[in-house]
């Protein structure tokens, strides 16, 4: 790969990540809080792509090299017999930018989420849970609420309604769970935390389907057979079907 | 090394062209010099091929992306493409960082920040690894510039080791993932600092020259420090980067391709967990600022085989293993991981033992 498809393949990548951050794309990827760095980046890609398309197209003999420095670049013979073929890996940096502009594939779902155990098998953490946020319903997340149902045992929610927004996954026994993944830095460590439904459960949506479930706390707790974690169950009271969040990690 | 004076007259040296996808030294610039020069025939180059596969892919999109639909596809993408959009910032910074060590810090700057001694030079560029908050991908093309600018290799691969493993940034991750177990986070400073170290010393004693193969880089010679710094960007990006692709892929196929079930089964055996999650952080590759985080989780496993994934992962994975052939040659570090692996393994059971 010669340096102006190098400074091409630069320029696509750093269109790609500028674009991706710009836009609410790369949300489906990583955690929010990247996003400046990840328009920085790209910045810095297309600076590069330009300042080497720049030494490689401008006009020759601009005075600007070093004596013997000749036309262009080609003047850096390598002498390199070992063959380093470092270009031709370059040629990979083209998949990200397919991935990123032409394929943009979506946040993990479903099929993630039956894979890999709910997160939330930590040892229990001590229960020092702030009161839910105000509101009737109270809006709380798949994490918070999975939390507090597990390792306070409800304490802190007591009788109060809860409002929180998943999407379908069948369980092992065909019953329909609320997951939510949870990432900590990227989707390759995202990890799904399931919720049991008892009560109005939403029946017959097919795996992804974002629901916003309404309901309280339920004593019921059941077992992810992936990792032998243990999930909590919400008590439905209302559900209906909703688009996907922006941010469809927690 | 080339100097400006010894170079072969221009024209020649673009004769006899590779085509764009052949072996191309890294500083053979199948740039034409007609190109610059002004219109002169010449066989098919990479500009020309890589706008044939933009115009084959724009053409194909939607034969392309139905393909990508299926789950199981369709995850390995968001994966492949997630290692990629969130190490890219950190290699874009660390690249700059080598760039700058490479063409701005004087080569004498070294000598003299370092002691003059190998053996005591390792514990220096150890130490100063966890002052640098950075991740592998970037660590890998700093560590390459070091040894280029003389910095003695014990010392560059000791930094290598330590800068991504131990930093503030990742200790704090490891604090707030484990909350219950303060002793977590001084085990992994202890056992990381120790890996590298040791690494360090051990290629004192047993590592040879050779075995670094570093790639030649003329064409930061003889020009001003503008066009030496943007080419070393350039090439270095280009460089190290389609290595982390090749190791993103290799990433997210284990992601994909390795169910959960099977851990569950190694947990309970306390030799077999601590082997499990040693070869899941190689083949896992996560970024060393978030690994803390997937150890919490595993929660199935004890402890010390986690402190065992957490100095295993940023040391050595199939991400770093692949860009560090890349950066500082095949028989390096085809040598230098395995190395790394056993001794990581080895330091971190034995500081879970102590320590946890």
């Amino acid at each position: 790969m010669n340096r102006q498809a190098q400074a091409v393949v630069l320029l696509l990548l750093g269109g790609a990540v500028v674009r991706a951050s710009v836009t609410d794309l790369y949300l489906r990827y990583v955690k929010e809080g990247l996003r400046p760095f990840l328009i920085a980046a790209g910045l810095v890609l297309v600076a590069t792509a330009v300042t080497t398309l720049w030494y490689e197209l401008r006009p020759p003999a601009t005075g600007e090299h070093e004596p013997g420095d000749g036309p262009g670049e080609h003047g850096h013979e390598p002498g390199d017999g070992a063959g380093h073929h470092e270009p031709r890996v370059g040629w990979l940096l083209l998949l990200p930018v397919f991935g990123l502009l032409l394929v943009a594939p979506p946040a993990l779902g479903s099929y993630a989420a039956e894979q890999a155990g709910t997160a939330l098998a930590a040892e229990a953490q001590p229960s020092d849970y702030p009161p839910l946020p105000p509101g009737d319903p109270a809006p709380v997340t798949v994490l918070d609420y999975a939390s507090r149902a597990l390792f306070d045992r409800g304490t802190s929610i007591g009788d109060r309604r809860v409002r929180l927004t998943g999407f379908i996954v069948a369980g092992p026994d065909g019953q329909p769970l609320l997951a939510r993944m949870v990432l900590s830095c990227c989707a390759a460590d995202g990890r799904p935390v399931k919720l049991g439904l008892t009560g109005d459960v939403p029946l017959g949506l097919p795996n992804d389907t974002w629901v916003e479930a309404t309901g309280r706390y339920s004593a019921r707790v059941g077992r992810d057979p992936v990792n032998d974690a243990e999930i909590p169950y919400l008590a439905v009271e209302s559900w209906r079907e909703v688009p996907a969040p922006r941010n469809q990690y927690e | 090394m080339t100097s400006p004076t010894d170079r072969s007259p221009p024209p020649a040296g673009v004769d006899g062209r590779a085509p764009a996808t052949g072996p191309v030294g890294v500083a053979a610039p199948d740039v034409p010099a007609g190109e610059a020069a002004g219109g002169r025939r010449r066989p098919v180059g990479s500009v020309e091929v890589l706008a044939a596969v933009l115009v084959l892919v724009v053409v194909f999109r939607e034969p392309l992306a139905n393909a990508l639909a299926a789950p199981r596809v369709q995850t390995w993408t968001t994966v492949f493409v997630s290692v990629l959009v969130q190490a890219v910032p950190f290699l874009v910074f660390g690249v700059l960082l080598s760039a700058a060590i490479a063409v701005f810090v004087p080569r004498a700057f070294w000598a003299r920040a370092l002691p003059r001694h190998p053996a005591l030079a390792v514990p220096v560029a150890s130490v100063a690894g966890v002052v640098l908050p950075g991740c592998e991908c970037g660590s890998v093309p700093i560590a390459g510039s070091l040894i280029r600018r003389g910095v003695t290799p014990a010392a560059a691969l000791a930094f290598l080791l330590a800068a991504p493993a131990v930093n503030p940034v990742v200790l704090t991750a490891t604090a707030v993932a484990f909350p219950g177990n303060p002793g977590m986070v001084l085990a992994r400073a202890l056992a990381s600092l120790a890996v590298a170290m040791i690494m360090g010393w051990l290629w004192l004693r047993l590592g040879r020259a050779d075995w670094l193969r570093l790639p030649r880089r003329p064409e930061l010679d003889g020009v001003g420090r503008g066009m030496a710094f943007w080419a070393a960007v350039r090439h270095d990006v280009v460089h190290a980067g389609g290595f982390l692709v090749v190791g993103a892929m290799a990433a997210a196929t284990i992601n994909v391709l390795v169910p959960e079930r099977w851990l569950q089964t190694l947990a309970d055996d306390p030799v077999l967990s601590v082997l499990a999650l040693a070869v899941l952080a190689v083949l896992l590759s996560i970024c060393s600022e978030a690994d803390a985080f997937v150890a919490a989780s595993l929660s199935q496993f004890s402890l010390t085989s986690r402190l065992v994934f957490l100095v295993v992962g940023p040391m050595v994975d199939l991400k770093l293993i692949s860009m560090q052939a890349g950066v500082l040659g095949r028989r390096f570090a085809f040598r230098f991981a395995p190395a790394t692996f056993v001794v990581a393994v080895g330091v971190a059971t034995l500081a879970g033992a102590v320590l946890l």
